[in-house]
């Protein structure tokens, strides 16, 4: 597997082909069809990520020391957003997730989605993937 | 003469562009843009007038106290309310409401019912269950139709010699339906219950008058219809409002204070504790200008002619469902299209310079009596044109495009 540097750096790249907002756009709810979809038995009230407008469900497993989410969204863009996420930080030990830094999202073009106050909450999609980490972390030490 | 591009003028924001586009702002329901005269209002009142009032002996303060009190008497006028010690200045819609429900216990007993309905913003059912469990009364909840109008036949099952106050919004923030706020009133009145008509979405948009309507209580925010946010108004009966106490203690409404005991002022400085919001009191006088000068029965007649238009334009879309489709609303088009999440439409429509609101416009009861996430929302007010109804409509369509 992949650094998560090296992912999040690929993925800034595939995004630097685009030189407009709305194929950038197009480009994320592609990867949004590609997000590993959560079990039906995960998607329950408690796995919903609170502050975003739409729902979004994340679901973490510990394999091999590596931690591999799975999640899904209601909305397409949200979707998008969250298999970005998932893509870079999924299958990498806990703490590299929790060492992660988030610039790329910046990179990318979705910056205005990074504001704590937006709807979509981006913000907290990243801490919730981060808690899971710190959580299977203590469980390794 | 309805001008809109002369009316479009006088409002500086709408020439600022969004994500390179020109504003299309049709979040009205969530606040009104101002105009120059407005903006001018606060400016003057900050250069050339700004005194504490109703205390100071020195001519500033005389000159703020006279035009915060002249603000007072336009909304009188304006809402042709009996008397100005009827216009309650407070900080807003809510908290209108608030001021009335926090001091309701001297008005419903124990075991009485407080009917709300099911369309009201969370700002009208919250102070209401705060007030029930404070006094051990039931909230009872008048239902929505299909088609997002009020069950009446189930209001009046619901109304009895029980019912201590009825509370409905005149005009739904969700749907935009005007509720038949006339004979909810007047029903109520025959079991002797109490009213408060929320009139956020009412207020800037229709002719309102108070006598004519005989609430007991009405409450309105300045922002809607024009004027600056910070500042509300509460509107009661005389003996009502003499009735209640204040939801506040502090300067100014007071008539006596000792240790031992305290006399309120009369009205309407007994609810208007602290310094006010004197500069959103005088801007909103302006406001109230500014809607006079075009004529609140034209402004309605355009709105009205805009909802037409954008009802007819959103139903070309495929797959398109409005909530609340009924004659008898405001310029408010609440609506999904086919199953895609108001909230994916809303992104793009925002990237193409369109201001909708999307979510569940702080009315929850609603969206899950429709049982949906929540709607998209275009708003719309007399300085917007139906071109901009034109370009709403291809976003949109554009939208659906890259999402399908």
């Amino acid at each position: 597997m992949a650094q998560i540097e090296d992912i999040q750096n690929e993925i800034v790249d595939e995004f630097s082909m685009f030189d407009d907002w709305m194929q950038r756009y197009e480009y994320m709810i592609d990867l949004g069809k590609s997000l590993p979809i959560i079990e039906d038995q995960y998607k329950t009230d408690d796995k919903i990520i609170k502050g975003c407008q739409s729902k979004v469900w994340v679901h973490a497993d510990l394999k091999d020391d590596k931690i591999f989410f799975t999640a899904d969204s209601d909305a397409i863009i949200t979707k998008g957003i969250i298999a970005i996420l998932v893509r870079a930080w999924s299958g990498q030990q806990p703490q590299a997730i929790i060492n992660a830094n988030t610039d790329f999202i910046d990179e990318i073009g979705l910056k205005e989605h990074l504001s704590p106050t937006r709807a979509n909450g981006l913000v907290s999609m990243i801490k919730q993937l981060k808690m899971y980490a710190v959580a299977y972390q203590s469980q390794l030490n | 003469m309805f001008e809109v591009q002369k009316i479009r003028a006088d409002f500086p924001i709408l020439n600022r562009e969004v994500n390179g586009k020109p504003l299309i702002y049709f979040d009205n329901a969530a606040t009104s843009q101002k105009p120059q005269q407005v903006i001018d209002a606060i400016v003057d009142y900050y250069q050339n007038y700004n005194a504490n009032i109703h205390r100071g002996v020195h001519a500033l303060s005389q000159e703020a106290t006279d035009l915060f009190e002249a603000a007072r008497e336009k909304v009188r006028t304006f809402f042709n309310i009996p008397q100005a010690k009827q216009v309650i200045f407070t900080a807003g819609n809510t908290h209108s409401i608030n001021a009335v429900a926090s001091g309701a216990h001297v008005f419903v007993k124990q075991g009485q019912d407080i009917i709300v309905s099911a369309v009201e913003h969370h700002s009208n059912i919250v102070p209401w269950q705060m007030l029930c469990e404070r006094v051990g009364a039931h909230l009872k909840v008048i239902p929505v139709l299909d088609h997002g109008e009020l069950d009446m036949d189930a209001y009046h099952n619901l109304l009895s010699e029980n019912t201590a106050f009825v509370v409905v919004n005149h005009v739904s923030n969700a749907l935009g339906v005007t509720n038949p706020v006339e004979e909810i009133i007047e029903a109520a009145h025959k079991v002797n219950a109490l009213t408060l008509i929320d009139g956020a979405q009412s207020c800037g948009h229709m002719t309102l008058d108070m006598q004519a309507l005989d609430a007991d209580f009405y409450t309105m925010a300045a922002h809607k219809m024009c004027g600056p946010t910070g500042i509300g108004i509460l509107y009661g009966k005389e003996e009502l409002l003499n009735t209640l106490p204040p939801y506040q203690g502090g300067g100014e409404m007071i008539d006596q204070v000792s240790f031992e005991e305290t006399t309120y002022a009369g009205l309407p400085h007994k609810f208007e504790a602290g310094t006010p919001n004197i500069a959103g009191g005088i801007a909103l006088g302006a406001a109230i200008d500014y809607l006079n000068e075009i004529g609140m029965n034209h402004i309605a007649a355009y709105e009205h002619e805009l909802l037409e238009y954008g009802t007819n334009r959103l139903k070309e879309i495929e797959g398109v469902t409005i909530y609340g489709d009924v004659s008898n609303k405001a310029a408010v088009i609440s609506f999904n299209i086919a199953a895609l999440h108001p909230y994916d439409l809303g992104t793009i429509v925002d990237k193409l310079g369109v201001a909708v609101r999307t979510g569940h416009h702080c009315a929850q009861p609603v969206m899950d009596r429709f049982q949906i996430p929540g709607t998209i929302r275009a708003s719309f007010a007399f300085y917007n044109t139906k071109e901009e109804i034109d370009i709403l409509v291809q976003a949109l369509q554009r939208a659906v495009n890259m999402l399908a």
